[in-house]
């Protein structure tokens, strides 16, 4: 019997590589990656409690995510395909005319 | 005594998995190799859904997440030709710096949960992931009766972004 | 209130009226007298000081039918301080009314004689508009002296004393941007202002002497002060009798401050008749009188008064000698005229004081306005002796070689001086209604029997003779000099020919000036009968017994009046031999120099007591006040002590200290020092905003991180 905090634990480190991949990479693409790999590492807690509580709450959440995830990335790859036709680019440094 | 061992064993090797997965998606150079460590590490997930018993969960991810949606990154990765090749470092201690809380957060995280998080009992998953069916009946059940409005609204968003993604690309009407 | 009723009880309650009459007629002039006629104003005034004169009678009827019981009419409470009560109080006494009836009726008199009189004399200056202004200041006159006699305690007297010295002031500068012969000058403005300033001196003493007096007794009312002085130390009887004379001798023209009447002639000759001549100088005498109580407790100070009024009346009689301005004759007369009075009412004889008070305001206001008439006579003959002189030029315009000077305009260059009795001679032909009225007036002067000068004179005389021999004779050889110079004075204006074309063109005055003149004439004439030293004819003594309580009632010493008489006539023989027979020709010299060389040179000069008072007082006073005023005032003062000391002081403590130091480093450094920071550490803050999103997203990071740490710790 695994204990649920193994997986929690787990969750935790796969959220946080993910998160040192949104910071760290420059390129525009691999940090949306990096931004599905936090969602996930959230959805491995929500099911991991959710059988620890035998409640199918945590499993609807996930499914909930996963669908607006699917559209998230719908419209954000849409975005970065209109950034590149203008900037002919994905580097996120070079996104930076807000600079004050 | 051996069954526990076997599922940690077999947890730990899965979890091992799922960060190597996740550290090569961090570090590859190349986008598409990054994309597919990530296709990786969602199919390692959707075995751990399965190791929890969510078995719709678990089809779903490797459906929807990576099926779907890693698809749809391969092709744009493909389509923009991902190597934006720099230029200098701007932002010097950016690396260094994230490493450094992300690893705070992760000890903190785990600190957390160990100490202070202390749920009754483990994880009991081959008992419930046998009633495959019924678990998908419930959970069917439940969405449509508990969790019917944010079904809808789920459905009404994805509508919204599909329209909104065809808009945001469409090329605009020159004016004679 | 019946008549009858009113009668018996008297016309007290008019008192007020006697101030408020006058008032009410300077304030139609003042606020209606620029639409009023020339004659409408003096009628209004005339009418103000006659409603004055109606009231004095009236109040004189009601003191005579109470058996010349005082009465107090309470006006006005004036300062109530806790034990100090100070009220504007009427005296209405048998003194109070003849000094009343006095001032109205002459000042009455001269009205009317100044409506005729300003006529002339503004279009002679050509300044038709001052006409109303005239009036006005003497209607003040007759208000202030009302004031004065009517006050029932010293300071009411003092108030209206300061009144009649400012109006004094006012008329005599009346023409205060010329001179008297018209020419623009200071010399009127600045005898004005020593009539004002010798007055003031005079009214020190009787300050003091107000002072002592409240110090001493508590009060100013007459009745407590003369109840207290019965029980008072002598010596301080002695200080307010002596310190009230200097007063007197201010204000009534003795001895040493006589010098502002002489140039108060400069102001037109109806205020030298009334002010300086019946009235204002008349003040003094009146206060001596009313101290009757006081001075007799200092037998001393009785003396000292005595002799100063003796003294002044000889000193003034020889200066009045050598004079040859009609008026500064008649105002050296007046100087010694109230030597005599003073002299009088200092030996004690205030019947024989007020008496010759009274014959003197008649004669005197009849003499000086007998020579305004003259003066007026001449200034018209000069106008027609001009004219003629134009006209006599215009058709020899034409004619060469004729003086030049002549040709060359209308205007002669010649200096008129219409006063200047060498300018006169023969009037008597040219002005014979005048000469009449002056000849009356001379006789009553110089005391020829049976005018009123006579008894009043005679009167002092005999109480002299009988108690201080000294001033007897003093008195007396100024008596010799008074005839002498009267008669030296009508011998030189109306006998013999004209020494001047402008007295031989001389006209005789309107009625409107003669008519008053008369009126004074008969006064003159019969005044005497006042107070006739005969038994059962001392009027006057038994009315101001009701106030004085002790009248030396004498009867007619012959011998005194024998003398007396004899004294005038010589006299008057002496001025015909000398003048009278070989008149003098124009341009000769005074036939007196000749004869009596350095005493005529000396009253000539009047004896040169104003040069003394000028180099000993006036020049080092003038030094004083200019060393006061450049080094104290302005050099010192103003220059270092303001300028460098308070304003360099205040522009260094604003400049430098608040400014640069306070304010620019110390408030504005602080003020930008926080607009600096401010932007200092924007200008670090702003580089968070770099643009990259990554290190936006390390923030927030960063944060988490944070507030989980913050969570596992707490």
């Amino acid at each position: 019997m695994v204990p649920v905090n193994y997986y929690i634990v787990l969750s935790a480190i796969l959220f946080s590589i993910g998160v040192v991949g949104v910071l760290v990479r420059r390129n525009a693409l691999i940090i949306f990656m990096s931004v599905e790999l936090m969602l996930n590492a959230a959805n491995l807690a929500f099911v991991a409690f959710s059988s620890v509580i035998k409640s199918f709450s945590g499993q609807i959440f996930v499914f909930f995510v996963i669908a607006v995830a699917a559209a998230e990335v719908a419209v954000g790859l849409a975005l970065i395909v209109e950034i590149f036709k203008s900037k002919r680019s994905i580097d996120v440094d070079q996104m930076s005319s807000l600079k004050g | 005594m051996v069954i526990m061992t076997l599922d940690l064993i077999f947890f730990l090797a899965l979890s091992l998995i799922a960060v190597a997965t996740a550290l090569g998606m961090l570090f590859s150079r190349n986008a598409i190799y990054s994309a597919l460590f990530l296709v990786l590490n969602f199919i390692t997930v959707a075995v751990f859904y399965l190791l929890l018993g969510a078995p719709f969960i678990a089809m779903a991810q490797i459906t929807v997440y990576a099926g779907a949606i890693m698809v749809l990154f391969l092709f744009v990765i493909m389509l923009l030709g991902a190597e934006a090749l720099p230029t200098t470092e701007v932002l010097p201690w950016q690396k260094p710096l994230a490493g450094l809380l992300a690893a705070t957060l992760a000890v903190e995280a785990t600190f957390i949960f160990i100490t202070r998080a202390r749920p009754e009992g483990g994880i009991v998953a081959p008992d419930i992931a046998v009633n495959t069916v019924t678990n998908l009946r419930e959970l069917g059940n439940t969405l449509f009766t508990q969790y019917l409005l944010p079904f809808e609204v789920t459905s009404i968003l994805l509508l919204v972004a599909m329209v909104g993604a065809i808009v945001l690309v469409r090329k605009e009407k020159r004016v004679h | 209130m019946h008549l009858a009723e009113t009668v018996n009880s008297g016309f007290f309650f008019l008192a007020p009226w006697l101030v408020f009459a006058p008032v009410v007629g300077l304030l139609i002039n003042l606020i209606f007298g620029k639409r009023l006629s020339e004659t409408m104003i003096g009628t209004v005034a005339s009418l103000a000081s006659g409603a004055a004169f109606v009231i004095s009678v009236l109040l004189a009827y009601s003191v005579s039918v109470n058996h010349g019981e005082v009465v107090r009419w309470q006006l006005a409470e004036w300062i109530h301080i806790g034990t100090l009560q100070l009220d504007w109080t009427f005296r209405v006494d048998s003194l109070s009314t003849t000094m009343m009836l006095v001032v109205s009726g002459v000042g009455t008199l001269i009205h009317i004689y100044a409506i005729g009189y300003m006529h002339e004399d503004v279009r002679f200056k050509n300044d038709v508009g001052r006409y109303a202004r005239f009036f006005i200041f003497l209607n003040l006159f007759i208000a202030m002296m009302m004031i004065l006699v009517s006050g029932d305690s010293y300071l009411m007297l003092f108030v209206g004393w300061e009144g009649v010295g400012l109006c004094s002031f006012l008329l005599i500068g009346f023409w205060y941007e010329l001179d008297t012969l018209g020419r623009p000058s200071w010399a009127n403005s600045n005898a004005a202002k020593k009539a004002f300033i010798v007055n003031r001196i005079g009214d020190f003493g009787f300050l003091i002497a107000a002072f002592i007096m409240f110090w001493a007794f508590g009060s100013f009312q007459f009745d407590e002060v003369f109840e207290a002085a019965q029980h008072a130390a002598p010596g301080i009887i002695l200080a307010i009798t002596l310190f009230m004379l200097i007063g007197v001798a201010g204000k009534s023209a003795q001895i040493p401050l006589y010098v502002w009447l002489p140039d108060a002639m400069a102001g037109p000759t109806p205020v030298s008749a009334l002010i300086h001549a019946a009235t204002m100088v008349t003040a003094g005498v009146y206060l001596i009188t009313r101290s009757a109580e006081l001075y007799t407790l200092v037998p001393q100070a009785q003396y000292i008064v005595a002799l100063t009024g003796a003294v002044t009346a000889l000193f003034a009689a020889t200066i009045a000698v050598g004079q040859y301005d009609i008026k500064k004759v008649l105002a050296y007369s007046t100087i010694s005229q109230l030597g005599f009075m003073v002299a009088a009412v200092g030996m004690g004889a205030f019947v024989a004081g007020m008496f010759h008070l009274v014959t003197h305001a008649f004669f005197k206001a009849l003499l000086f306005l007998s020579a305004g008439s003259v003066i007026l006579g001449l200034e018209r003959g000069h106008h027609h002796a001009e004219h003629a002189h134009a006209q006599a030029h215009h058709n020899n315009k034409h004619i060469k070689g004729k003086r030049k000077e002549e040709r060359q305009g209308n205007a002669h260059e010649e200096v008129f001086d219409p006063n200047d009795m060498r300018n006169m001679g023969g009037m008597r032909k040219t002005m014979p209604v005048t000469f009449w009225l002056y000849m009356i007036g001379t006789l009553a002067l110089a005391g020829i029997v049976p005018f009123a000068g006579l008894w009043s004179k005679d009167e002092i005389l005999l109480d002299a003779s009988l108690h201080y021999p000294i001033v007897y004779w003093l008195l007396s050889i100024a008596a010799f000099f008074t005839a002498f110079y009267m008669g030296r004075q009508i011998w030189m204006v109306f006998f013999g020919e004209p020494r001047h074309a402008a007295a031989a063109h001389a006209e005789e005055s309107p009625r409107v000036i003669t008519v008053p003149l008369m009126v004074l004439a008969v006064l003159s004439v019969i005044g005497g009968v006042l107070n006739l030293p005969f038994q059962g004819f001392h009027n006057l003594g038994h009315w101001l017994e009701y106030t004085l309580h002790e009248v030396e009632a004498l009867p007619l010493n012959l011998g005194v009046a024998g003398i007396s008489t004899v004294l005038a006539l010589l006299a008057i023989a002496a001025s015909w031999y000398i003048y009278g027979r070989n008149q003098l020709r124009a341009g000769e010299v005074d036939p007196l120099k000749q004869r009596l060389g350095a005493f005529f040179t000396g009253a000539e000069n009047k004896w040169y007591v104003d040069e003394l008072y000028h180099a000993i007082i006036v020049t080092p006073f003038a030094k004083i006040s200019q060393f006061l005023a450049d080094v104290i005032d302005w050099r010192f003062w103003h220059d270092w002590f303001h300028e460098t000391v308070i304003a360099g002081t205040y522009n260094w403590v604003s400049n430098i200290a608040l400014n640069r130091y306070a304010d620019q480093r110390g408030i504005d450094a602080v003020a930008n020092g926080l607009g600096d920071v401010t932007q200092w550490f924007s200008t670090i803050l702003r580089k968070v905003q770099n643009g990259f999103v990554r290190s936006y997203a390390l923030s927030v990071l960063l944060g988490v991180v944070l507030i989980v740490g913050y969570l596992i710790l707490k």
